[in-house]
């Protein structure tokens, strides 16, 4: 027979393994739904997920997509730690793209060393001011910012698509809903000859090791643990809630709008309807999946990077739909939440009486 | 004269017809919510009864069918939810936005091949009634089965919360779980009832959407509804009737930005497109600020996950 019992405390070791338990699961459902659809699942999953990343090419491309998750990941991590729920991201993201796009525009035929620079600084404090929206509501006004933040992502982006059909489009462009393309002292290097690959990860791992020290050297971090635990004790403590979830947010903003300005100015180099392919959400699930840890983020941007690479090349390569990936995000965060169960119960094998 | 009137009565008649989908989320959510669950799936659950719905009725040619399995499809999806946080005790919030996710890629992997094939026409009631009273005739008559159910459906959600013992068991479950759990009531059970009456509400407000409002698949078509009906909870303070006027006032912004574009209002249309979030935000804004109001009707566990250890 078998018992489940409570754990007297979360096992740690459990704590980092539940992630990979996660990630093997949703492989083994996501066969069976490509069973199901009609596919080989074996050939389905190699195409999905070993395929893309096989050559150098690919490789740079898994990256390039992981790059803004990871950003995105490590700010909305500190949101997350404080338990405040912002699921605009994607608002962010694309609010910074926009602000740091108009700059960029302003220097459209100017070059000079010092443009990359406020360019990157626009799309920070763009992002920065989207977020300080939810965050004031909610702090000053009681105001959910779940459903907040989220509104003000339908809202940024009709704002772009207002700006790159309307007042900022290409003078030159034949009417497509583009602005012009960005000057080359606007846009963030490529590292190597012939990939896609561009300085914006030293942003990403910038962010990775400033929020390693954050969370776990200093006094600020440290205040964010325990609001995350229980605000009643943050209370008692004196610590000042209203600053920390403005400062939460305005960091996960800032992390946003560079996301952003590493996609306009990386791959795309003009602003155009979509900056993102809902980097803002999947983050929610890296964030979660790397366990709120700097590290693990890392890790678990690169397996949701996958994801989209793979929807890719199998809809390429075996017609399976594109959407599969979005399935396979949505799958993993259920099977990790669920899989969290292991934290808290553990299972007792107890003979039975015969 | 008799024309104008007839005019405002058509345009009335649509701010109801927009209002349908969200008064029937808003209903389901509401009673989930009531029983202490925040589930934060809405808009995947509407999507997947929107698909679900309209597949039905292309492969079946049974408007039954597609209704009633398009309700169970939320169920179905809604299962998924309940089992997460009510049997293994997860973050309602997390688990929520999983849902939501997980649902728009079902959704458009399994509407794939239905993009582009024309709906079917769904039969309306009381059409021989339509000419008869000015004004009110357009208002009243000439509707399908849904569209009353859905102004009915307050009615009977707050009679069903205030009336019934269903109804105070519920609303116990929401307010104090350690409670109603010594008074022998099974939480988790109240629990996971609710929450698939949610599901089945959602994934008929999606069928409304993809089978009579625009009858046809458009990937992600519910287009934030499911998101505005959670807000509409919220600005309801989770009582039924007042989700009858929020309904009203956002199915209103609908339907005036499409009368502005066509009479060329010279307003940016990606300006008419936001204000209905822009309104959401603004109105949430005005509610929430008295947090005492708030804080007196939210159900006191509302989110949090309730064990008993046994």
């Amino acid at each position: 027979m078998i018992k489940i019992v409570k754990r007297d405390q979360p096992s740690k070791a459990i704590f980092f393994f539940t992630p990979v338990l996660a990630i093997f699961l949703t492989l083994i459902a996501g066969g069976i739904i490509f069973y199901i659809l009609g596919f080989k699942p074996f050939e389905a999953l190699k195409f999905f997920f070993i395929v893309p990343i096989a050559d150098k090419y690919g490789f740079s491309e898994l990256l390039l997509k992981a790059t803004p998750l990871c950003l995105i990941a490590i700010g909305l991590s500190f949101c997350f730690k404080s338990n405040n729920w912002n699921i605009g991201a994607e608002g962010q993201l694309t609010f910074g793209a926009i602000v740091s796009g108009g700059v960029a525009l302003l220097f459209y035929d100017q070059e000079g060393f010092y443009i990359l620079p406020i360019v990157i600084l626009a799309g920070a404090i763009g992002g920065m001011i989207y977020a300080s929206i939810p965050a004031i509501l909610k702090t000053y006004f009681n105001t959910n910012e779940i459903l907040v933040s989220l509104m003000l992502v339908y809202v940024s982006k009709l704002i772009l698509d207002y700006l790159v059909v309307g007042p900022w489009s290409n003078p030159e462009g034949f009417n497509f809903p583009e602005t012009r393309q960005f000057s080359d002292s606007a846009r963030l290097p490529l590292l190597f000859e012939g990939l896609r690959i561009h300085a914006g990860i030293f942003l990403a791992l910038a962010a990775v090791i400033i929020s390693w020290f954050v969370f776990y050297k200093t006094y600020l971090g440290f205040q964010m643990k325990v609001s995350g635990f229980s605000l009643k004790t943050a209370k008692y403590a004196g610590y000042k809630g209203k600053k920390m979830i403005i400062l939460v947010f305005l960091i996960s903003g800032g992390c946003a709008g560079l996301a952003g300005v590493g996609e306009i100015t990386g791959p795309i180099g003009q602003l155009h309807r979509e900056v993102s392919p809902d980097y803002g959400f999947t983050a929610i699930i890296v964030a979660f999946l790397g366990r709120l840890h700097p590290v693990g983020i890392i890790f678990a941007s690169l397996v949701v990077a996958i994801t989209y690479l793979g929807a890719e090349t199998a809809q390429i390569f075996m017609q399976i739909p594109k959407y599969t990936g979005q399935v396979f995000q949505g799958m993993i965060l259920f099977f990790l939440l669920a899989s969290d169960y292991l934290l808290f119960f553990k299972f007792k094998f107890i003979g039975t009486k015969k | 004269m008799i024309v104008d009137i007839n005019f405002v009565g058509l345009i009335i008649a649509s701010i109801m017809a927009s209002a349908v989908p969200l008064i029937l989320a808003s209903c389901g959510e509401l009673i989930t919510e009531r029983s202490g669950v925040l589930n934060l799936g809405v808009e995947g659950m509407m999507i997947i009864g929107a698909i679900s719905g309209f597949a039905l009725m292309t492969v079946t040619g049974s408007l039954i069918i597609a209704v009633f399995g398009a309700m169970l499809a939320g169920v179905l999806i809604s299962t998924i939810f309940a089992f997460l946080t009510q049997t293994l005790i997860t973050n309602h919030v997390a688990t929520g936005l999983a849902l939501t996710i997980f649902g728009i890629g079902i959704s458009a992997m399994i509407g794939k091949n239905f993009v582009g094939i024309p709906g079917k026409e769904f039969p309306v009631l009381f059409e021989s009634l339509k000419d008869t009273i000015p004004l009110l005739s357009p208002i009243l008559f000439g509707h399908s089965i849904v569209f009353y159910f859905a102004f009915a459906l307050p009615f009977i959600t707050s009679y069903f919360l205030k009336q019934t013992k269903i109804g105070l068991i519920v609303r116990a479950v929401g307010d104090s779980p350690e409670s109603a759990s010594n008074q022998g009531i099974n939480v988790r059970l109240v629990r996971y009832a609710c929450i698939l009456y949610g599901g089945a509400m959602c994934g008929l407000a999606g069928a409304y959407l993809s089978m009579i409002y625009t009858p046809q698949w458009i990937e992600n078509m519910t287009g934030g509804r499911g998101w505005i009906a959670l807000a509409l909870v919220v600005f309801s303070t989770w009582n039924p009737i007042k989700i009858l006027i929020g309904a009203m006032i956002f199915g209103g912004l609908t339907i005036i930005q499409f009368h502005m574009q066509a009479i060329g209002v010279r307003i940016p249309v990606q300006f008419l497109t936001a204000l209905p979030y822009i309104v959401t935000i603004i109105v949430l804004v005005v509610i929430s600020r008295d947090s005492r109001k708030i804080r007196l009707s939210t159900p006191s566990s509302l989110g949090k996950s309730f064990h008993k250890d046994n």
